[in-house]
């Protein structure tokens, strides 16, 4: 029973910057890690991922953002999820921040922040660990 | 109330994330899916199932999608289940069909579930039929199964559709490629995607000359002297000409598809051209399944299929439980060392469960 329950994630990319490579490589490299990886595509406004994220139930939720609009669009992703009653899912972020906007982006409720040259592996590692200390089930 | 019981109650209720995590659960083959999914059971029944198949790049997603605007506009609320693959190597999965339905997010007429293949062909059918029942009983009017691409597994899945599309796309490779998939016989509709490309002409010219041949294939096997005529949709309406000359009784109305001829149809549905022409033969379909009884004889095979596959799986667990894992790895070698034959290795995990089933109390009831 227990090799059936896959790790869901939404990988996304809010706003408006058009570079999603990185999200694409982070996707495939949690494919590669035996997860089940929903991509949406660019341009997507927070409600529309938090909908999504809801609709497909994932349990993580990865954040790709270039364009600098994280300090806008991040606390809204938080604040609709909590409005679902979704504080639950894992939020980790990736992309370009400047130095003095992580801790901010951290007490938002962001477990993770992987800037450039970041290892997929370790991503993959830390979604495990973190969903692991959440408990096995799914109530 | 139990959680499965507030759970279902709560997907009858309209909850989406109810019904999300009700597909959760049978995606992970949770008991509690189980429970959910009969509480649920008498509500369902009443959506109109269409599973959409064909070659990756045909624009399944692309159609779906469309297909979904155009239901929004009739008024119907809508279902969506994508499956993409599985990964065989890491057993992860890129699911990417979202992108192209992102369109309707906004709508709540619109609930959109992404499925990873997981591997096993009977599991994967059995999930799907349940994730169907959870969006039928959710209250959809329209729920679309879009599948993996075209082969043997797909067939088992649009099993569970009242009415299948095949998707065609021009210059995906000759006709007779059609006719190797083995999915002209499973076609309720066709359409020719991508009908502003080249050749698309052709390819539909193609399907329409295989279905013509496998028609007078068909009429091979009713008894008495071969139809003059593929039957088609007007042949029916002729038929009252026929009884006019004393040969109805030779030509029963087969209550098969017999009267059912799939319409070719050409889209682009990127621009949506031609979609509603789609959503049109699917209504005729749905009516035309109805009103000639054939869904009651469609419904009572897709349910004693599921019954079977559900029945082998189940005894496969208890057989397998009641045997523990020990003993049953113990057969495996014995059978792998050419000591025991496979054969002899069922008769022992059967014997197994029969000797718990006589000893022990009844079980939960899964």
């Amino acid at each position: 029973m227990t090799e059936t329950k896959k790790i869901r994630v939404l990988i996304a990319k809010p706003g408006l910057d058009g570079h999603d490579r990185g999200a694409k490589v982070v996707a495939r490299a949690l494919r590669d890690a035996g997860m089940e990886v929903i991509y949406t595509g660019l341009r997507q406004t927070p409600e529309m991922i938090v909908e999504a994220g809801l609709q497909e139930d994932v349990d993580c939720i990865g954040l790709s953002i270039l364009s600098n609009a994280h300090g806008a669009l991040f606390p809204r992703i938080v604040e609709l999820l909590r409005a679902e009653g979704r504080s639950d899912i894992l939020l980790f972020a990736g992309g370009i921040f400047p130095d003095e906007d992580v801790p901010e982006i951290k007490r938002l409720g962001f477990r993770g922040v992987f800037g450039p040259g970041s290892d997929t592996r370790d991503i993959a590692e830390f979604i495990r660990t973190e969903i692991a200390a959440r408990g096995p089930v799914r109530g | 109330m139990t959680v499965e019981a507030e759970l279902a109650a709560r997907v009858a209720a309209g909850d989406r994330r109810a019904l999300a995590r009700l597909i959760t659960w049978i995606e992970d083959d949770d008991l509690r899916a189980h429970a959910a999914l009969a509480a649920l059971y008498p509500r369902t029944g009443r959506a109109h199932i269409v599973g959409v198949t064909g070659a990756p790049g045909t624009g399944k997603s692309t159609l779906v999608s469309a297909l979904a605007a155009e239901e929004r506009k009739r008024g119907r609320t809508v279902g969506i289940i994508s499956i993409d693959p599985t990964s065989p190597f890491s057993g992860g999965a890129l699911l990417g069909d979202r992108i192209r339905m992102m369109e309707h997010i906004a709508d709540p007429g619109v609930f959109m579930r992404s499925m990873a293949s997981r591997g096993s062909v009977g599991g994967l059918s059995v999930a799907t039929s349940d994730a169907v029942r959870a969006l039928d009983a959710f209250g959809r009017d329209v729920v679309f199964v879009e599948t993996v691409g075209a082969g043997q597994a797909e067939i088992d899945i649009v099993r569970t559709a009242h009415s299948v599309i095949v998707i065609e796309a021009p210059g995906l490779g000759d006709e007779i490629q059609a006719f190797k998939a083995g999915i002209l016989e499973i076609a309720d509709v066709f359409v020719v995607n991508k009908a502003d490309r080249e050749g698309a002409d052709k390819t539909a010219n193609a399907l329409k000359v295989m279905l013509d041949v496998g028609n007078t294939m068909k009429q091979r096997r009713v008894p008495g002297p071969a139809r003059a005529v593929a039957p088609s949709v007007e042949a029916f309406v002729h038929h009252g000409a026929l009884a006019a000359f004393g040969l109805a009784k030779a030509y029963p109305p087969s209550s098969d598809s017999a009267e059912w001829r799939p319409p070719i149809l050409k889209t682009v549905a990127a621009e949506r051209r031609g979609v509603l022409e789609v959503v049109d033969a699917l209504d005729a379909h749905w009516r035309h399944l109805r009103e000639s009884g054939t869904i009651t004889q469609r419904e009572r095979e897709r349910v004693e299929d599921e019954v079977r596959q559900l029945l082998g799986r189940t005894l496969i667990r208890r057989c397998v439980e009641a045997s523990g894992a020990e003993r049953y790895a113990a057969l495996v070698d014995a059978v792998t060392a050419r000591a025991l034959d496979p054969r002899g290795a069922v008769e022992a995990l059967i014997g197994a469960w029969r000797d718990v089933a006589r000893g022990a109390q009844p079980k939960e009831a899964d």
